[in-house]
């Protein structure tokens, strides 16, 4: 499929856009940061607590928790592009080591 | 050219789709629409169609099927009436404005309630507002042959939007004529294999159904009425090409005796034929009756229409349908917006809703009304109701 102009729907015309509204190509979504969404409080993860269990990756609605290595442990981070600030990780968090924190 | 075949208007339907071969048939069978389901699942089971056909539990889920289908690539055929119509509404507006062309039959059947399994193409025309192209026929000729043009118009790559085509409850579907088939080999050089504009495909992934608000639904609804407006080019060539191959040739306003008639009859559907008798008549009598039956309903055809009207003093239109409390009845809004600058007087009648008979003395009695209209110069006040018991019209 032909690829859009722009991703910014409201930088394109009426014949500009894609054709019955579809997405003509993949992976749009992350050109839509959807952190901007977050109502003035972000989840952080307290490291030296954090156990790794997983259950703030698992119950992430957004995929916005951030999984690397860090010598032979496994280490969490927020995508804060993509996190929306629900604070589901916060309450799910079993050490509590995840804290809603005014932006 | 084929033979000349008797076959009811339903199973005209049938034999003509069986012709365009199509991918996918999802149908729920409704009266009187219901031989048309029968007769493509006999032929499917029976191994002469090689399509795939979908017993659905619904209307619902038969026009969801069809929008599946048909975004898969796949050439589509469902088929319904009246309450049919009515459960996959919702999904009409999904289709068209997906650009699908999937292509739908209907045995126009009055609503209920009170349930009533007769003639109104009331089902058909409350889908104006949905995008779909919109044709109605007249006759078990024009139903197969509508069929088959309405694949070739659905599917070009101009147009890409859902089509319905109706013929009246029993009136047609159900009434047995002589129809003149076209061989197999014919179609398929009429009619080519589907191009479709987009598909879903994995190796070349897209996102259909997405969510589009203020910031781009408006500009998607105007490009869904330009493509809409620009059909009418493709149907036109469409009934041109067809005429070519046949010798049938159809119009998008089909007129009769229209030129220098002071009195036109507006018609659709099944009433058309009783309308000619009427105008056969009128003719041999000395009286400048006309008809102008409006065979594609959308796109409007508005310069056709005017074009057909412009001599006359009345139009007279006729609707099967009511639309309860608005200033007229549908097909008579339409005309009258249609000649709103400049035109014949245009006088509006209602007729057999749920199936009631529109004998030949009723539109007798409709063009002579038309005709005192046409000799006062002065406008009806009223929509009138033929033959209701009670009311003097």
């Amino acid at each position: 499929m032909k690829k859009m102009k722009s991703l910014k729907v409201t930088e394109l015309t009426w014949d500009e856009l894609p054709i019955a509204g579809i997405v003509p190509e993949p992976a749009t979504s992350l050109a839509y940061k959807t952190g901007s969404w977050r109502g003035g409080f972000k989840p952080v993860i307290n490291q030296e607590k954090c156990t790794r269990c997983m259950k703030c990756w698992l119950f992430c609605p957004d995929m916005a928790v951030l999984v690397s290595k860090e010598g032979d442990n496994l280490r969490l981070d927020i995508n804060y592009e993509f996190c929306k600030g629900c604070g589901i990780c916060e309450k799910e968090c079993p050490v509590d080591a995840i804290e809603m924190v005014r932006e | 050219m084929g033979e000349i075949v008797g076959m009811t208007g339903d199973e005209s339907i049938a034999h003509a789709v069986k012709l365009c071969d199509p991918d996918v048939i999802a149908a729920y069978p409704i009266t009187p629409q219901t031989i048309m389901v029968e007769r493509l699942a006999d032929f499917v089971y029976d191994g002469e169609l090689d399509s795939e056909f979908i017993p659905v539990e619904s209307e619902h889920s038969a026009m969801s099927c069809c929008y599946g289908s048909s975004i898969a690539g796949a050439r589509v055929f469902t088929a319904s009436a009246s309450q049919g119509i009515a459960l996959m509404f919702e999904i009409l507006f999904i289709v068209s404005n997906a650009r699908l062309p999937v292509v739908m039959g209907v045995a126009n059947r009055a609503l209920s309630a009170p349930i009533n399994i007769h003639a109104g193409l009331e089902d058909q025309l409350v889908c104006r507002d949905t995008g779909w192209i919109s044709i109605f026929c007249h006759d078990c000729q024009s139903a197969y042959d509508t069929t088959i043009m309405a694949f070739k118009i659905a599917e070009d790559k101009e147009v890409s939007l859902p089509l319905m085509y109706g013929i009246d409850a029993f009136i047609i579907s159900h009434a047995l004529e002589g129809v003149e088939t076209l061989e197999k080999r014919e179609v398929e050089d009429f009619l080519p294999p589907r191009d479709p504009l987009y598909v879903l495909d994995p190796d070349d992934p897209i996102s259909v159904g997405s969510l589009a608000l203020q910031d781009s639904y408006y500009e998607l609804k105007y490009a869904q009425e330009q493509v809409m407006i620009n059909s009418m080019k493709t149907i036109k060539k469409v009934q041109e090409e067809f005429g070519e191959l046949t010798g049938r040739y159809y119009n998008v306003i089909n007129t009769y005796y229209a030129e220098d008639a002071d009195v036109i009859l507006v018609t659709q559907g099944a009433i058309t034929g009783t309308a000619r008798t009427v105008v056969d008549r009128y003719r041999r009598q000395g009286k400048k009756l006309g008809l102008a039956q409006v065979h594609v309903y959308r796109p409007f055809p508005e310069k056709e229409l005017r074009d057909a009207l412009k001599g006359a003093k009345v139009a007279a239109t006729i609707d099967r349908s009511i639309t309860f409390g608005a200033p007229g009845p549908i097909l008579y809004s339409d005309v009258k917006v249609t000649t709103s600058n400049g035109g014949p007087i245009i006088q509006g009648f209602i007729a057999g809703l749920g199936g009631r008979d529109v004998r030949i003395e009723d539109i007798a009695k409709v063009a002579d009304r038309a005709f005192e209209t046409a000799k006062t110069g002065e406008e009806p006040s009223k929509i009138s109701w033929v033959g209701v018991r009670g009311v003097e019209f």
